[in-house]
Formats: structure tokens, sequence, C-alpha cells
């Protein structure tokens, strides 16, 4: 294993504490428990607060800010945050209106948010984000994994609790786009835990593995490498399987192109190309697109492809300003 | 049940974990995502760290401490599960001090209910509860025919690795190795794994007092 690394024990403290020194003028960090908020405290909204292990940088600390997050609990790498943090932070943002945490669908994580909201003496509600369509419900009922279409949700739900809407129009909101989100991704190389030391799955210089989950989780099945076309193709097949668009109708929608962390950009660039032209010839336009690194998974090369179908509600609240480390636009 | 025994116990698991920690990490790569041994490190380490403010303490509080502390520092689903248990347990010995093995078994298997509500999970999806349940039906079995302590913990320790072993022909519908399918099938789980050292190493202590 070959990382920046003082001791391994420090990495996230050390981490935390070089990104909110970094975005000091957006965020605050702290520490024991662990949870960061906005410097400037928002009032007479709801809370939107979300967290989920370390090691998908920008997720979500990076969302922090005007428009988006009102907290973030980081965890461990690959851990969920503990219910001490969630608490706390509820603790620090709630503003009156309520707290809705934003949750991606595994157990650990829908265990210590549930914990969390048992023991919040504030009302609140979750969002449980399962966009990454590898997973199929039928057969394993841990149900789908919360993957890049969680970025779109905490845009879109941000935006509207900036309105000061009340916590079930965030709540319902959420909720809709995360079921008109779909996500598939790629893994090329596996990602290496730091405390571990060693990749967490072998993979072939010649293979890739179909539907990767963001902690290098296995996906759909392992491949012999191809070429990105053919790549693309499996990706929005599924995706488009899943969302159902009605072929030919102009509808709508956001693309989003996430690299995992150690693919470049020009690839994931090549990747957007790739789909978005399928995307065109299945009828559907592609009003708004976000390419980069939004959800990684710590040094492993490959990408997700997300689509959102967009509705004139959904594209208002994309497109409406925000201020976070990750993404800034309007503002 | 006595304060002095849970901190022993909270030691020889320490030990038992740390010498596993190959074992487990492997296991863990194979269907997992690499971090359960790190997890389980850091809540042993913790509670071993609490040991003079957990010693004169009455049992049910240690038990509660125990409990929050896994909560806050194992994370990942392992804190809510552990810290169910052992809060669980806490409660039990509240209501009502656990004296006897009848009594032990009767609260173990009230936290082992507990640990399948909060994971919403039951026998046969490939996790720790693949050991847990059939320990805790042994112990109420055992407890409940009056059969000798030293047979009641070897019946157990059996029971834990049969279920452990089990799981390796299972299709995991819960935890993270769900997302493998059948590539599941061929490996035993990690966390009933774990599971399956606890209760080994516990019952070994038992034994050892028994005499």
């Amino acid at each position: 294993m070959k990382k920046f690394i003082n001791n391994v024990d420090d990495i996230l403290i050390e981490s935390l504490s070089g990104f909110a020194a970094a975005h000091a003028d957006i965020v605050s960090l702290n520490l024991e428990p662990h949870f960061l908020t906005r410097k400037q405290k928002a009032e007479n909204k709801v809370a939107i607060i979300s967290g989920g292990g370390s090691g998908h940088e920008p997720l979500h600390s990076g969302y922090i800010g005007y428009g988006m997050l009102d907290a973030a609990c980081p965890g461990h790498v690959f851990t969920s945050p503990s219910p001490d943090q969630m608490l706390a932070a509820a603790e620090a943002v709630h503003a009156g209106k309520g707290v809705l945490f934003i949750v991606k669908n595994y157990a650990g994580d829908v265990m210590n948010f549930e914990m969390a909201a048992e023991m919040l003496p504030f009302e609140n509600a979750t969002v449980l984000t399962s966009d990454d369509v590898a997973v199929e419900n039928s057969t394993y009922t841990t149900g789908r994994r919360g993957v890049a279409g969680t970025v779109i949700v905490e845009k879109v739900v941000g935006s509207l609790a900036e309105t000061g809407a009340d916590l079930a129009a965030c709540k319902a909101l959420g909720d809709k786009v995360n079921s008109r989100t779909a996500s598939m991704g790629v893994a090329l190389t596996s990602c290496t835990v730091p405390a571990a030391g060693r990749p967490t799955f072998d993979i072939g210089d010649t293979e890739l593995e179909m539907g990767v989950g963001i902690h290098g989780e296995p996906g759909r099945r392992r491949e012999a490498m191809r070429n990105a076309d053919a790549i693309v193709a499996d990706l929005v097949a599924a995706i488009l399987e899943d969302l159902k668009p009605t072929p030919g109708s102009e509808s709508e929608v956001l693309l989003l192109v996430n690299g995992f962390a150690a693919t470049p950009l020009m690839e994931l660039y090549l990747l957007y190309n790739s789909a978005s032209k399928l995307l065109q010839a299945h009828g559907l336009v592609i009003s708004r697109s976000l390419v980069g690194n939004y959800t990684t998974a710590l040094d492993m090369a490959g990408a997700s492809i997300t689509v959102t179908l967009l509705d004139d509600e959904i594209r208002q609240h994309w497109d409406s300003p925000v201020h976070t480390a990750a993404l800034r636009w309007q503002c | 049940m006595r304060t002095e025994f849970i901190l022993e116990a909270i030691e020889a698991v320490n030990n038992a974990l740390l010498n596993s920690e190959a074992e487990l990490e492997s296991l863990d790569r194979e269907i997992g995502d690499g971090d359960h041994f790190i997890n389980l490190k850091r809540g042993c380490a913790a509670l071993l760290a609490m040991h003079d403010e957990l010693a004169p303490l009455p049992p049910a509080d240690a038990l509660q401490r125990i409990g929050m502390k896994l909560l806050s520092t194992i994370g990942g689903a392992s804190g809510p599960l552990f810290a169910t248990f052992f809060t669980t347990l806490a409660k039990v010995e509240k209501a009502g001090n656990i004296s006897s093995l009848t009594e032990i078994a009767a609260a173990f298997s009230a936290s082992v209910e507990a640990i399948k509500q909060r994971g919403k999970a039951g026998a046969g999806e490939k996790t720790m509860l693949d050991t847990l349940i059939p320990v805790a039906e042994t112990f109420g079995r055992l407890t409940a025919a009056n059969a000798a302590p030293v047979e009641i913990f070897d019946a157990i320790q059996q029971a834990a690795e049969a279920g452990m072993l089990s799981t390796r022909d299972m299709i995991a519908t819960k935890g993270r190795a769900a997302f493998l399918g059948e590539r599941a099938i061929g490996h035993i789980d990690p966390g009933a794994r774990s599971s399956q050292i606890i209760i080994h190493t516990i019952a070994d202590l038992a034994k050892q007092q028994i005499g």
C-alpha cells in the first residue's frame, strides 16, 4: 500500500481538519463526536443532515453549505457514523422546523440513523437513497444501495429546504428524486482501505467488475475488459431498464458521470460522450450534466453513470444557487 | 452476573479476536468490505480503556455503558447490533439480578431477540445470528433440562461452531455479503465467525471458573 499517511489511525481526523481549514469560509468542524456544519447556522428551515462512512469524498462533507446540507457526520473509512454524531449534529443545526436525514441504504447506516432518529428530541424524517440498479431488489432483502444519485437527492432537497418548505415536503421530494434516479458503476481496480493495507478485492489486469459498489463490493459479474462504448452500453441499458422512460418521448434527464477517484477526468468525459449518445438515441434529452469525482471509493479506478428523470420541480431545484466545497453555482 | 467476570471476558475476547486478525480480515475481504476486524478491534480497545470506570459499577450499569460505548466506537452495522445486545442484557439484569444459568440463558435469548429486531434479520441470512440463534436455543434447552454447567458450555461452543460453519453454504440476504448473491456461497460469514470466537472464549472462561 502506498498512500499519503502519517499514522493510519489519524487519517480521518487529519483529513477532516484539512477539509475544514481549506473551506473555513463554508464549514465548521466539531471533533468528538465528529460532525461538520455550515459556518453560519441557517434559520427557519428544515435541517438537512447526511452522513456515512468516509472514503467517498466529497460525499457528504463537500456538500455542506447554502442550498444543500446543514451538517454531515463522517464515519470511519467505509463505516457508518454512530448515533451520538447524528444527535450532536442535529442539536447544532436544528432550527425549529425538524430534521431530515438523507441516508444511503446500507444496513449499518440505516441502523445507526434509525437509532439516532429514535433518540432525537426533534421532529424528524429520513430519505433512504437506493439508486444502484446493480442490486436486484427482489432477490436480496437488504435492497438497493445508495450511490452517486445521493448527490442529486441532497442538492434538490437542500434547495427546497432553503425556501422554508416543511419537513413532509422535503421528505416527499427526496423520495421522488430517489425514485426517478438510477445508477450503475464499473470498477477497473480495487480500492485499498488504509487500515486494512491491501486491496479489498483481487481483479486481473484484463478484468472489470460490472455493477461494483462504492466500497468495492462486488457487483453483478466479473467480465473481461472491453472497449468503453461496450461497457457504457451495459450500464445505460441497466439504468434505462430500471427507469423505463417512454421510448421516443422528449423526456428530459440529468446525466451524471461520476468517477470513483482514480480514473482521470479525460476518461470520465469520454464515458460522458458515449453515454450521452446512447441516451439521445433512446429519445432522451440531456438537459443537465455533471462530470467529475462526486462520490468516490478511496483509490478505486472506475466510474458510475447516474440518470435522473427531470420534471419542472426537480430541474428548478437542481438549477438553484448552491455554495458548497464541491458544488457551487449561481452564488 | 458479576462485573468482574464481564471485565475478564472483555480482556479474553480482545485477545482472542486479536489472534484471529488475519483470518477475520481475509473472510471479510472475500465477501465484505474489509472493515469488520478493524471495527471490532476499536470497540475492544475502547472497552479495555474503560476498565477502571467499569470495575466499581453494578453489572447492569457496566453492561449499559459497554453498550453505549460500543455504539459510539464500532460504527457500521456491528455497532448498533452489539450495542443492542448489551443494553438489552443491562435491562434484564436491572429488572432482576441475573444469577442462575437459567436466568443467564433467558437474558441471552432476550438479547439475541433484540439483535434480530434491530437488524430485521433472522436465521439463515448468513449473519452473526446464525451463530447466536443456535447458541441461545442450546443454552435455553440445556439449562431447562438441568444439565451440568460444563456440559452446557461444551454444547454452546459446539452450537456456535456448527452455526458459524453453516453460513458457508448460505446465500446472504442481509449485510454487505447480500450484494454478492450466489457468489457468497462457499465463504463463511465474518460476523458469524467473530461472534463464534466471542462465544467460544466466554464459554472457556466460564468453564475455568466452574473449576
